[in-house]
């Protein structure tokens, strides 16, 4: 019973796959570009050498730890979009902890990293907040904080943190490299980055499946008047939530500063945070399915700006094909329950 | 009253035209019953297409017709997967946002800063010559008037006439609407549809007419806003007017004080929209409010609060299923 | 207008909501169709106004068989139905209330509107101001404005259900008049009803409905003794009860006014001692879940003081009273009691508030969920889906997750949709409680099962509290009179 069920599953999304592939083909041929070239261009951008790989594991970074994040907020059944402005305020907090200290690398790496967990929480938190005591939805709430997030970011950038030399868009001037993430034999990729969003995942799928916490978070996400007469405080688990989401989406944001920039950009995110929605959604919010589909989704990622480089396109193809897919997957698995409804009916 | 104040207040007009158009769409789709959240990825890509469109042909009506046609398609997506299968109306809008954008920039890419056409000013004859109201709103171009129009007849559409009675009804009590002979998921796929287009037609009004021409992300924002707008308008086309002028307003004033005090860093005024529309929502939807009318003496505070506070419809996000 | 409907059956799953339903309406009269809750009232009335389709059967209207299809259908056809809880739309005015859903033309027609509107409601006696927001009105104003929007469609056949319940006496003798007038117009109206005082002093004509078939049907005038036993069925010799001595007070109610939504109820006073149970009866939405609610701190009364073991409990956060050892079972089990997609394990887990370690030890909730579905005798395993068991499973699942000591458990139609073996076997369970000084307060629409079930017996009938009644002493027929509205009588 259970078996069939899975294997349809998996059927009804390597089949909306397959129709995201063949939308995204007709908008290529639709601009007059050879489909199968810019198919190959999009793989080989990706894989074609260690340091490409490289590249992508850089990107499964922030995207991971956020997507880990969001099992956690979606299973209390909320939306926080504002994630994309709690990596940048982790970046923003792992910048301060770094021009305000100066230690061994030892010391000043996890100082510099709880920093940017912290700065990602209390900007979760407010999100959090203003919807249990304001009443604010978390959508609107979270997506002003991000605006508000970017805006901060830049007001630093070209105010009280720029360069000795002149503000430009490049960032802030480079950290001092005893607090750069060691890198693996000239690749960009760092094995302690790499080793965070693993033990971040592990740590979520741990939470969600084996803690008492993670289960009240559950159920408040499935039934919060139900959590609530059962004895459950549902305001404390969703502030919770909030701030576990926050605090590893400020990680990743710190971990994009001094393991991937060495410095604070404009657009240190890049759109991970919205992203991760996109992962998580495609996972059907089962932690399992979120690595290798942000692994795919980093591929994408990281392969599309040879688009640019070589056929002229633009690289907003790879976010072209990841939406289409998850909106058909939506769309799919939407229909198919409508149907063993129809079904059921009869 | 100066002519510089007069010219403001022009712009202001002018440049809130956009949200009008994407407000009041929203809110005829709101007031259905259904979540359009796509806005903001729907207004870039008919703001692209009608672009795209007007510069090929060189039509600014195709331009229109072309972005309409663009935000009501995206609606139809939503309507289909919200209303037909009964999906989750948030998780598709936000997918649709994210997808339409990057499309924008994926299909918009050759013609980022090409020089198009625009909307020509056209001053009404006679009303132009008015005092005050003669150059603030009647020295504009179609788009604006076309606004107004909106305005006006969305509000006598929704409160006046008998189908309007029924848009209200299926978002405030599908099953009492249901029992008055109306079919209510056709009518919310319909007005989803006609709201989308509108959402169209103000990501044209910005490419064709406000911020000419077309760049990445090019209204990025924008829609955040215009959604926002609706909740602060509390759902009233009147109110959600005058939302997307008082933004319009505070943006131009904005704009000034960045001339007036040039110490202020520029990124106030980047953020500045956004913490707006936080504490405009903390005030309509927060227990704030209610604090400070605790204040007031009792008769005021009621008829204040009935003018600042309102409920979305009660219907709102729900799918409607027929017994 | 002569309506008939001819062995109506409406099946919902396994359940015969209506089983063989045959009825005839005279015009020019007033035809009461009575029963308790469940007997099939409201399924006949909506497949008549075209809201539910029918299984099998047939509905004539005038003499003609018809197809009603959908309300619009309905009123087409000349019959308008007046729900319990009006159909129609709080956040407009009562202008729109009125004029939504005339033709499908673009005009509104307000002056005119406006004016037949004023018209009627002058005609009816009814005041009427058609541009106030229908949210200010009270229950029995809206149920005014439906019967003239109804009456303006053209309706000739006007079904009210329920429609005494929640409004005052004033607009009740305007609501009588009102229907008398309608039926000497030659209109015919369905009064549906539970309250024997009503059925008594309007209808022409009663049909008495029980489990979904006709148990009899009346001439006027009535006698009450003879409507009850064809409602609740003959009086049953009470069972062996078992003794179970009470003990110190638990609970206190000490001038407790609640506040409802339509109503509040005024100065309860009430002790509830140890291993005590007592039966609230009424027809449902007469106060008693508001009752229950307030017992375990879901809801805060307006005035009065409410004690446990002597001390004032108002103002306490309900989850600080479950720590206090109440607790509350709702009767929608799945939307309230028990969290859908969350397993018996699971609910094990959540429940055990004393022994929540941080990691779930899987094996030990496992163990603990396999003790309890074979000490509750649960189909079901650990890991089963809770919404996959049936409701009887479900009940038992959620006694058995109840902390081992309670002071006292507040219960809402423990046994309803359960099937005979289950629901004893509730009550054996609820008995163990008893014995261990648990005071259980419950409410039932079944007065079989609150006469043999509980001690004392306190009824609500619209807004009102009636009692203590001894349940040793008391009858079926005292009890469906009380909730009748006629206690006075007998008393």
């Amino acid at each position: 019973m259970k078996l069939p069920r899975q294997l349809a599953d998996i059927g009804l999304t390597l089949g909306s796959v397959l129709l995201a592939i063949l939308v995204t083909t007709l908008i290529l041929i639709a601009v007059g570009a050879p489909p199968g070239e810019a198919y190959r261009n999009l793989l080989a951008g990706a894989l074609e050498s260690p340091v490409k790989l490289a590249d992508v594991m850089t990107a499964w970074v922030p995207l991971s730890l956020a997507s880990a994040g969001l099992l956690i907020t979606f299973a209390a059944g909320l939306w926080n979009i504002g994630i994309e402005g709690q990596i940048v305020m982790g970046a923003v907090a792992a910048t301060w902890a770094v021009r305000l200290f100066d230690l061994p690398s030892l010391l000043y790496i996890p100082v510099v990293l709880l920093a940017g967990m912290a700065g990602g929480l209390a900007w979760a938190v407010l999100a959090g907040v203003l919807k249990t005591h304001g009443n604010v939805h978390e959508i609107f709430g979270g997506l002003g904080l991000n605006f508000i997030a970017a805006a901060f970011t830049n007001y630093l950038i070209f105010g009280p943190w720029r360069p000795a030399s002149r503000a430009t868009m490049s960032g802030t001037a480079p950290f001092p490299s005893t607090v750069w993430l060691p890198n693996l034999g000239g690749l960009r990729v760092s094995p302690l980055a790499l080793l965070a969003a693993l033990i971040g995942m592990i740590a979520v799928y741990v939470a969600l499946r084996g803690t008492s916490w993670g289960l009240k978070l559950k159920a408040v996400g499935k039934n919060s008047r139900a959590s609530q007469l059962i004895g459950i405080d549902t305001t404390r688990q969703m502030l919770t939530s909030f701030a576990i989401c926050g605090a590893l989406a400020g990680l990743g944001g710190a971990i994009q500063t001094i393991g991937v920039y060495h410095r604070l950009i404009p657009q240190i995110s890049g759109g991970y945070g919205y992203l991760a929605i996109l992962v998580v959604l495609l996972a059907g919010m089962r932690t399992v399915w979120v690595p290798p589909i942000a692994f795919f989704f980093a591929a994408v990622g990281v392969g599309s700006p040879r688009l640019e480089l070589r056929m002229q396109l633009d690289s907003s193809l790879g976010g072209v094909l990841q939406g289409t897919i998850v909106l058909f997957v939506l769309l799919a698995y939407g229909l198919r329950v409508r149907l063993a409804e129809r079904k059921s009916e009869r | 009253m100066n002519n510089e104040l007069l010219r403001t207040l022009a712009t202001v007009v002018a440049v809130s035209a956009p949200l009008v158009y994407a407000g009041i769409g929203e809110t005829l789709t709101e007031k259905a019953g259904v979540i359009n959240l796509s806005l903001d990825g729907s207004i870039l890509l008919s703001a692209m297409g009608a672009f795209a469109t007007a510069y090929l042909t060189g039509s600014l009506f195709w331009g229109f017709v072309v972005a309409a046609l663009i935000g009501a398609a995206v609606a139809a997506l939503i309507a289909f997967a919200s209303i037909s299968l009964r999906q989750d109306q948030v998780a598709v809008g936000f997918v649709l946002t994210l997808l339409c954008a990057d499309l924008s920039s994926f299909l918009g890419n050759p013609f980022v800063h090409k020089p198009g056409p625009a909307i020509p000013n056209m001053p009404i004859p006679i009303l132009k010559d008015l005092p005050i109201v003669g150059p603030i709103l009647f020295s504009q171009d179609l788009v604006v008037y076309g606004s107004f129009l909106l305005i006006l007849l969305s509000w006598l559409w929704t409160f006046k006439t008998q189908p309007g009675l029924r848009l209200q009804g299926i978002g405030e009590r599908p099953e009492a609407a249901f029992a008055r002979g109306t079919n209510v998921n056709r009518l919310r796929f319909f007005y989803t549809v006609l709201g989308g287009a509108l959402v169209g037609i103000a990501g044209a009004a910005y490419s064709l007419d406000i911020k000419l021409g077309w760049s990445h992300n090019h209204t990025a924002g924008n829609g955040w806003i215009a959604l926002a707008i609706v909740i602060f308008g509390g759902w009233h086309p009147l109110r959600v007017a005058f939302g997307a002028y008082l933004f319009g307003g505070l943006k131009a004033l904005g704009s000034v004080m960045q001339r007036v005090a040039p110490g202020v860093p520029t990124q106030i005024f980047q953020a500045a929209p956004f913490a707006l529309m936080i504490v405009a929502l903390l005030l309509v939807s927060g227990n704030v409010l209610d604090r400070l009318l605790a204040y007031l003496p009792r008769r005021t505070r009621q008829r204040v609060t009935s003018l600042v506070r309102s409920s979305p419809p009660a219907a709102l996000g729900k799918p409607f299923v027929e017994e | 207008m002569q309506i008939e409907l001819r062995n109506i059956h409406k099946h919902f799953g396994p359940v015969r909501a209506n089983d063989g339903i045959s009825l005839r309406v005279q015009s020019g009269t007033i035809h009461g169709l009575l029963g308790e809750n469940g007997a099939g009232k409201s399924t006949l009335m909506k497949i008549l106004s075209g809201y539910l389709s029918l299984d099998s059967g047939q509905i004539l209207v005038k003499g003609r068989p018809v197809s009603i299809q959908s309300p619009a259908q309905g009123i087409r056809h000349g019959i308008g139905m007046l729900h319990q809880d009006p159909l129609d739309f709080p956040a407009m005015r009562v202008l729109d209330n009125f004029l939504l859903g005339r033709g499908s033309r673009l005009r509104q027609h307000r002056a005119r509107a406006k004016t037949e509107l004023l018209q009627l409601a002058d005609r009816f006696g009814f005041p009427m101001d058609p541009e106030e927001m229908l949210s200010t009105l009270s229950i029995g104003e809206r149920q005014q404005l439906e019967i003239l929007r109804l009456i303006s469609l053209g309706a000739e056949t006007l079904i009210l259900d329920e429609p005494t319940t929640g409004i005052s006496t004033p607009q009740k003798v305007q609501l009588f008049a009102t229907l008398h007038r309608l039926a000497a117009e030659g209109r015919s109206v369905i009064f549906v009803s539970h309250k024997l005082e009503d059925a008594e002093e309007l209808c022409h004509r009663v049909t008495v409905l029980r489990h979904g078939r006709v148990s009899g049907e009346i001439e006027a005038p009535f006698q009450s003794a003879q409507l009850v036993r064809l409602m609740f069925g003959q009086d049953l010799p009470p069972s062996e009860r078992a003794t179970i001595p009470t003990g110190q007070p638990v609970l206190q109610l000490d001038h407790v006014t609640l506040p409802g939504p339509r109503f509040s109820i005024p100065n309860i006073s009430m002790t509830i001692r140890a291993g005590e149970v007592i039966g609230l009866a009424g027809i449902e939405g007469s106060g008693q879940r508001l009752f229950l609610h307030a017992c375990v701190g879901l809801v805060r009364p307006s005035s009065g003081q409410i004690l446990l073991d002597g001390q004032d409990m108002v103002g306490q956060s309900y989850h600080h009273l479950l720590k206090s050892g109440m607790a509350f079972l709702p009767a929608n089990r799945l939307e309230e009691g028990l969290v859908e997609g969350l397993t018996l394990a699971e609910h094990c887990i959540l429940t055990d508030r004393e022994n929540m370690p941080f990691f779930v030890r899987w094996s030990e909730a496992r163990e603990k969920a396999r003790q309890k579905i074979s000490e509750y005798n649960i189909q079901g395993t650990p890991d089963s889906p809770i919404e996959s068991l049936s409701g009887g499973n479900q009940q038992r699942a959620l006694l058995s997750l109840l902390p081992s000591h309670l002071r006292l458990l507040a219960l809402e139609h423990p046994t309803r949709g359960l099937d005979v073996e289950s629901a004893r076997w509730v009550w054996d369970m609820l008995q163990q409680r008893r014995r261990q000084g648990t005071a259980i307060v419950f409410t039932s629409a079944d007065l079989d099962e609150i006469r043999e079930r509980s001690e004392r017996i306190y009824v609500f009938s619209g807004g009102n509290l009636s009692g203590p009644v001894d349940a040793t002493e008391t009858s079926t027929t005292e009890l469906g009179m009380m909730i009748g509205g006629k206690a006075y009588e007998i008393a």
